[in-house]
């Protein structure tokens, strides 16, 4: 019944590489945002204080005996090796002349005034942060420009940005890992429901046609409803089935019976051997049609039963007495025996109903094809490989060349063609056994057939 | 034997009505539930054939009614419903078997036969005819005070000899009436069955006499 289901992808490893995909953004713009910022308040930090550098050597500059003068204040310098073990150099111009310090720095940018500017240049094969400002001084009425630039080399800064960076690093790697987690217990609960769901429907027996009732939540509730909508419909066309085949044999085979028994009415007061021949003929025809439509509602029952198949003890030795009882009379009509023998006693797990009529089926052949004044033989035994009912006729047997046909559906053996029948039969018995795990064995036995109805091994 | 049948067809249970009453049975006929109910009350049956779809109530209604009045009448149950487990169902409900349509007579007679030899007890069926002592329910034939069984073709052609004893019966009725439409026999057959009675009759008055051409007829000399 259940076919290859196409299954693309899982909901729950959606969600859960969603969720981490997202997380994973998150956590690096985290990261990407503390270093910038970091480098931000470094930076700033940095020029603040070489700009006060700066700004003090400016202030102490004086005029003095008609020349620039400097006085280099300690503080202004020893305030930047406070803030970090970087290396200081400071250059005083004057109208473009060195007056002291490294001579060779890098000169300031252009646009540098009174309010100083910054750059991020190279010395001395070092990354350095240089401030720079200008002012003018009066040297005996001449405007004297003086520039003033402090640099500072920043290999601390970017050891105390990596520091950070590695921090950052790791509270963004936690952050992930915290958002990890959490995704998949989101994931794992979110889809509680959907498993509930899923366990509480395939946990069902066979027969169970009731509607989910819930609770469930209110995303889940078109599905459960659509289900539950298909489940009605399922048990709604399933009685009607069962209604219908029981209603449609009904109507056959009322009139049918009507037709037959008029028939055999007549037959008793007609005289002409040619009337009787044709009546004779008009009930082997209704015998054959009632079969064949009883056997096809058979049919149709054993394979829905077989697909719902439910299995209780089975006593087969009962099972066999029952039916031996039942169909002794038809046999008697026949001077048939039907000897029954039962070794121990079998049980199998299996569908009374059904496994009555496949050994129904198995005993109408043999009652059917026997001749008269014989016997049939029943044994009910247990195996070392499972339980078996074997069936054994002097009817003749099978054709050789057509045992292994001959339990397919509308079978018949070339010698039966004088005999009603539908084919049917055998082909029931054979799905019922093979819906139990079981199997039906025909052979040819002394001067008939034997049918052995295997049971699997319980 | 008194019959009651429940039948809501009426061409049906026409038909069945004449063919049981052709055996020289009397049979009443019921179309629905209420009408059985009222039928099985007041009258005394050997058996009661019950259909199982009726038109005011479903047929196993009866059934268990009838069996909770604790009403010993074995009911054999005319079935036209193929649903393999609706079989046992009415015999859990105390059916004594159930037929299904259509039937063959020889077939309703053989379980009608068997019900009521299982039951056991009720009216005895014994037939005298000359000095044999016949019962066709028992199977059994006494002859000068020996019991002989009686194969089930034997008895049945001996209870259509008794049924009309000195009537002529042609080879061709009684092979209908013995024999199953779907086997193939020639009217000779019956010599075999009519060749075993005379042999289980021997040393009593009767005689099974064969008229040359026509058939067989029954005397007790």
């Amino acid at each position: 019944m259940s076919g290859a289901l196409a299954v693309s992808g899982s909901i729950r490893r959606r969600l859960i590489v969603q969720l981490l995909l997202g997380a994973a953004v998150l956590a690096a713009a985290l990261v990407l945002l503390v270093t910038n910022l970091a480098r931000t308040v470094a930076q700033e930090t940095q020029d603040s204080i070489l700009m006060a550098s700066v700004t003090s050597i400016l202030d102490t500059m004086t005029v003095r005996d008609g020349a620039v003068s400097v006085d280099l204040p300690y503080a202004a310098l020893s305030m930047l090796g406070n803030v970090s073990e970087d290396r200081v150099f400071y250059r005083i111009l004057a109208d473009g002349a060195v007056l002291t310090g490294y001579g060779d720095l890098p000169p300031p940018g252009e646009g540098v005034g009174r309010d100083g500017g910054y750059q991020t240049t190279r010395y001395r094969d070092a990354e350095i942060r240089m401030a720079s400002a200008r002012r003018l001084l009066s040297v005996a009425g001449t405007p004297v420009r003086v520039t003033v630039s402090v640099a500072q080399t920043r290999d601390g800064q970017a050891r105390r940005l990596a520091e950070i960076r590695r921090l950052g690093g790791a509270i963004g790697l936690g952050f992930f890992a915290l958002a990890a987690l959490l995704a998949v217990v989101t994931a794992q609960s979110g889809l509680r429901p959907l498993r509930n769901l899923a366990g509480a429907v395939s946990r069902r027996g066979p027969k169970d046609l009731r509607p989910v009732r819930g609770p469930v939540p209110q995303e889940m509730a078109p599905l459960v409803g659509s289900l539950n909508r298909f489940i009605e419909r399922l048990t709604y066309s399933l009685s009607r089935s069962e209604d219908f085949i029981a209603e449609a044999a009904h109507r056959v085979r009322t009139p049918l019976s009507t037709v037959r028994t008029q028939a055999e009415i007549a037959l008793r007061r007609v005289e002409r051997p040619e009337n009787r021949a044709a009546l004779k003929e008009m009930i082997r025809a209704i015998d054959e049609s009632s079969r064949a439509a009883g056997q096809l509602l058979d049919h149709a029952m054993v394979t829905f039963r077989t697909d719902h198949l439910e299995r209780e003890a089975v006593d087969l030795c009962g099972l066999a007495r029952d039916l031996a009882d039942r169909l002794g009379p038809v046999a008697e009509l026949r001077d048939i025996r039907i000897a029954l023998s039962c070794d121990g006693q079998p049980v199998v797990q299996g569908d009374a109903v059904l496994i009555e009529n496949a050994l129904r089926n198995v005993l109408d052949n043999a009652i059917k094809y026997s001749p008269r004044d014989c016997a049939i033989d029943i044994e009910v035994g247990q195996g070392r490989d499972g339980a078996a009912i074997r069936v054994r006729d002097q009817a003749g047997g099978f054709p050789e060349d057509e045992l292994d046909r001959m339990p397919m559906r509308f079978a018949r053996g070339s010698n039966a063609a004088e005999t009603v029948g539908s084919g049917l039969g055998l082909t029931i018995a054979r799905e019922v056994l093979e819906a139990h795990g079981g199997r039906l064995e025909l052979s040819n036995e002394g001067e008939g057939a034997c049918v052995t109805l295997h049971f699997p091994p319980c | 034997m008194r019959f009651l049948l429940v039948e809501d067809s009426e061409s049906l249970a026409a038909a069945v009505l004449d063919r049981l009453r052709l055996d020289g049975h009397v049979v009443d006929h019921a179309g629905d539930v209420e009408q059985a109910r009222a039928f099985a009350e007041t009258t005394d049956y050997d058996l009661i054939l019950l259909d199982i779809m009726l038109p005011d109530g479903d047929g196993r209604e009866f059934l268990r009614t009838h069996r909770r009045r604790a009403d010993e009448t074995p009911v054999i149950v005319l079935t036209a419903r193929s649903a393999v487990s609706d079989r046992v169902g009415v015999l859990d409900l105390g059916a004594d078997d159930y037929i299904t349509k259509p039937f063959d007579f020889s077939e309703l007679e053989a379980r009608c036969r068997a019900v009521l030899r299982r039951r056991g007890g009720g009216a005895s069926t014994e037939r005298r005819f000359g000095d044999v002592v016949f019962d066709p329910l028992a199977g059994t034939l006494v002859v000068a005070g020996t019991r002989v069984d009686l194969r089930n073709r034997e008895l049945r052609l001996l209870e259509i000899f008794l049924s009309a004893p000195e009537r002529l019966f042609s080879k061709a009725k009684l092979v209908d009436r013995l024999f199953s439409y779907d086997e193939e026999v020639s009217d000779n057959a019956i010599e075999v069955y009519v060749g075993r009675l005379r042999k289980h009759l021997a040393g009593s008055s009767v005689q099974i006499v064969t008229v040359r051409g026509m058939g067989y007829r029954i005397t007790a000399g």
